[in-house]
């Protein structure tokens, strides 16, 4: 599972910083989503990997260990809101740029 | 509780709600939303300074050091706190006064160029207090994405081929800044457990020595994502476009959007690493101290080089961060009062200096200075607005008035005596002397430190002295710029302000000195936001 989990975020983390560093508007922005999607699963991983745990406390069994870690799952929820957010954001002003320059280098020119 | 105990969520509510009270109004309507934004801005001045007072007032009777605020009374490190300490009250007044200054540059004409300027404005400045109140790693964050979202519509703000390319680059550099901030955020939590930043001071020291680099490494990448908001070299090279692009009310609000960053680095490298971390005591002390001075260096270059104002103002901005974040990495009590003078002082310069560079920018003669790119913009703005009513009455002998403001900002920035620039540079040169061992020699360190500061003034004052004959000596036929009252006021208030600072030097520079000295003594912050004492809770790594 560990195994599984580190190759996915470093495969998404790897090609979301190649298409970062792409000269395109779009490449950029999926770029930022897969390097977004890496890091959300990495706070999840932050919490320990727990299988078969829920995160609310039940009153009827106290023992913390029975329980995965609550906190990381709450980030990863604002994280992605906000990131969602803000990707939308990008978006409009990827196309506002698209119409101002008539091309989709994030420079606003071709080299 | 009386209302008094609510007082430090306020800076966070009040423009939460007058952003949401302008977006009940019609674009037509722009008095009122105008007059919304003005009201909020001075509540949030009164506010700043009855916190600022009340901050004062605790640490004297030697009660407490800060304020602490539970958020819906949570115990401390479970739920959320709002933390006020003299150093966030400052922080919070000078984004009021620099929010206030901004407004009524922008009621000239600037508020016109684009919708919901009044409801971005506000949602602004209610991130940054928040970053400046709060006492959570994670809320932090939060504040930070709705400070960076406001900074986003702003930029944009008046639209046009230069802003949106530039607003491209900001927010794709922000984005990758961000995904930066929650690894290291979700690092630090996976090693110690917490996130409440009392917590997290309590917790470092007993982190086991193998889980140690973890800790650094999460830390590391944090300070990066702070360290490109403040603009240390090589994380800078966006800054100064994305200033000269901004238009002239928004770049002076963005003064404070790199102190923000310096804030918050001064805030977590003396609060988790100072002398009580054990192990971990002065962690990345010398990277920002190299990281300054490569910063004034670059900035002081960029300074030299600049062909247009607006790029000269961002390589200021450079130059200011860049000294902050030297100052930072020196870690010495003394040097902290200077830097938090010079924090103070080159924000309200620069802020005026951002706003003035547009009106200088009107005087040229276009055509006369081919490479100012920033030209092409503002001509073009300049015709979209023509039809726009424009507030306030034509000033007589406006080029006396903007050659007087544009001289006493060269001064401010350059630190030549007696203005407030000298006084703040002064105290950390003369603090960066005086704190060494008179024994022992002074280390390399401080006179690069020293001569660096010095040679960046100098550059400052040749730059601005060059741009300011170009200006106001060689163009005496062209057409007198239309500049209004209520354009030049902002700027002469600021000024005022400095000024004020260097009369008043010796209070301010008093105060500044308790507020790093309870930086510098942690132990008494998260006394108080924690109530247990660090010997107490042992409770190490979870």
């Amino acid at each position: 599972m560990e195994l599984i989990l580190a190759i996915g975020i470093g495969v998404l983390a790897g090609s979301g910083v190649f298409l970062l560093l792409r000269p395109r508007t779009f490449q950029v922005i999926v770029g930022l989503s897969l390097i977004s999607y890496a890091v959300n699963l990495f706070i999840f991983s932050m919490g320990r990997i727990r299988l078969n745990a829920a995160p609310v406390l039940n009153p009827a069994a106290n023992d913390p260990a029975l329980y995965t870690d609550p906190v990381p799952q709450a980030l990863v929820l604002t994280a992605i809101v906000i990131g969602f957010a803000m990707t939308a954001l990008f978006l409009v002003v990827l196309l506002a740029s698209r119409g101002f320059t008539g091309t989709d280098h994030v420079d606003g020119r071709e080299r | 509780m009386s209302f008094l105990d609510h007082l430090i969520i306020m800076p966070i509510l009040l423009p939460l709600g007058a952003a949401a009270l302008t977006l009940l109004f019609d674009e037509t309507r722009r008095e009122v939303k105008a007059g919304i934004n003005f009201a909020a801005t001075i509540l949030l001045i009164a506010i700043a300074i009855a916190l600022l007072v009340q901050t004062d007032a605790v640490t004297r009777e030697g009660t407490e050091l800060t304020i602490t605020y539970r958020l819906g009374n949570w115990p401390a490190p479970f739920g959320i706190v709002l933390v006020a300490d003299r150093l966030s009250a400052i922080m919070v007044l000078l984004t009021g006064i620099l929010g206030i200054n901004a407004l009524i540059y922008s009621m000239a004409r600037w508020q016109a160029a684009g919708p919901h300027f009044h409801m971005l404005f506000q949602m602004l400045l209610m991130g940054l207090n928040g970053a400046f109140l709060t006492g959570d790693l994670f809320n932090l964050f939060v504040f930070f994405e709705v400070m960076l979202a406001a900074s986003y519509g702003l930029l944009l703000h008046g639209s046009g081929v230069l802003r949106v390319r530039a607003g491209l680059h900001y927010i794709a550099i922000n984005l990758a800044a961000s995904s930066l901030f929650l690894i290291g955020v979700s690092l630090i939590y996976g090693v110690t457990g917490t996130l409440n930043m009392a917590d997290l001071a309590l917790r470092i020291p007993h982190v086991p020595a193998n889980d140690l680099g973890l800790l650094h490494a999460g830390a590391a990448i944090l300070g990066i994502a702070f360290l490109v908001k403040a603009g240390m070299w090589p994380l800078n090279f966006w800054l100064p476009t994305t200033y000269a692009a901004a238009s002239a009310p928004v770049a002076g609000l963005f003064a404070i959007m790199t102190k923000v960053g310096v804030y918050i680095v001064l805030r977590l490298t003396l609060l988790l690493f100072g002398e009580h971390a054990g192990a971990s005591f002065g962690f990345g002390q010398t990277f920002l101290l190299i990281g300054g001075l490569a910063t004034i260096a670059f900035g002081t270059v960029g300074v030299l080089a600049s062909q247009s104002t607006g790029r000269l103002a961002g390589y200021s901005v450079l130059v200011s961060s860049g000294t902050l974040l030297a100052a930072i990495g020196m870690g010495d009590r003394a040097v902290t009062g200077g830097l938090l003078f010079y924090l103070v002082s080159s924000t309200l310069t620069i802020s005026a200096f951002l706003m003035l560079v547009e009106l200088v920018e009107r005087a040229r003669v276009a055509g006369a200075d081919v490479l100012a790119v920033t030209m092409e913009a503002y001509g073009e703005d300049d015709e979209d607005l023509e039809h726009e009513e424009e507030v306030g009455v034509v000033i007589p002998s406006t080029m006396a008035i903007l050659g007087v403001c544009f001289a006493l900002c060269g001064l401010l920035l350059s630190g030549v005596p007696p203005f407030s620039g000298f006084i703040s540079k002064f105290a950390m040169l003369s603090a960066v002397l005086q704190s060494e061992d008179a024994a022992s020699p002074i280390p390399a360190s401080t006179w690069w430190l020293i001569g660096l500061l010095i040679i960046s003034g100098l550059a400052s004052l040749i730059a601005m002295t060059r741009t300011g004959i170009a200006t106001f000596w060689a163009t005496l036929e062209g057409p007198t710029p239309n500049v209004r009252v209520i354009e030049i006021a902002p700027i002469a208030i600021l000024i005022v302000l400095c000024l004020g600072l260097t009369v008043a030097g010796g209070p301010v520079l008093h105060f500044m000195d308790l507020a790093a000295d309870a930086l510098h003594t942690p132990t008494d912050y998260i006394e108080d936001v924690i109530g247990t004492t660090p010997a107490a809770s042992a409770g190490g790594a979870s």
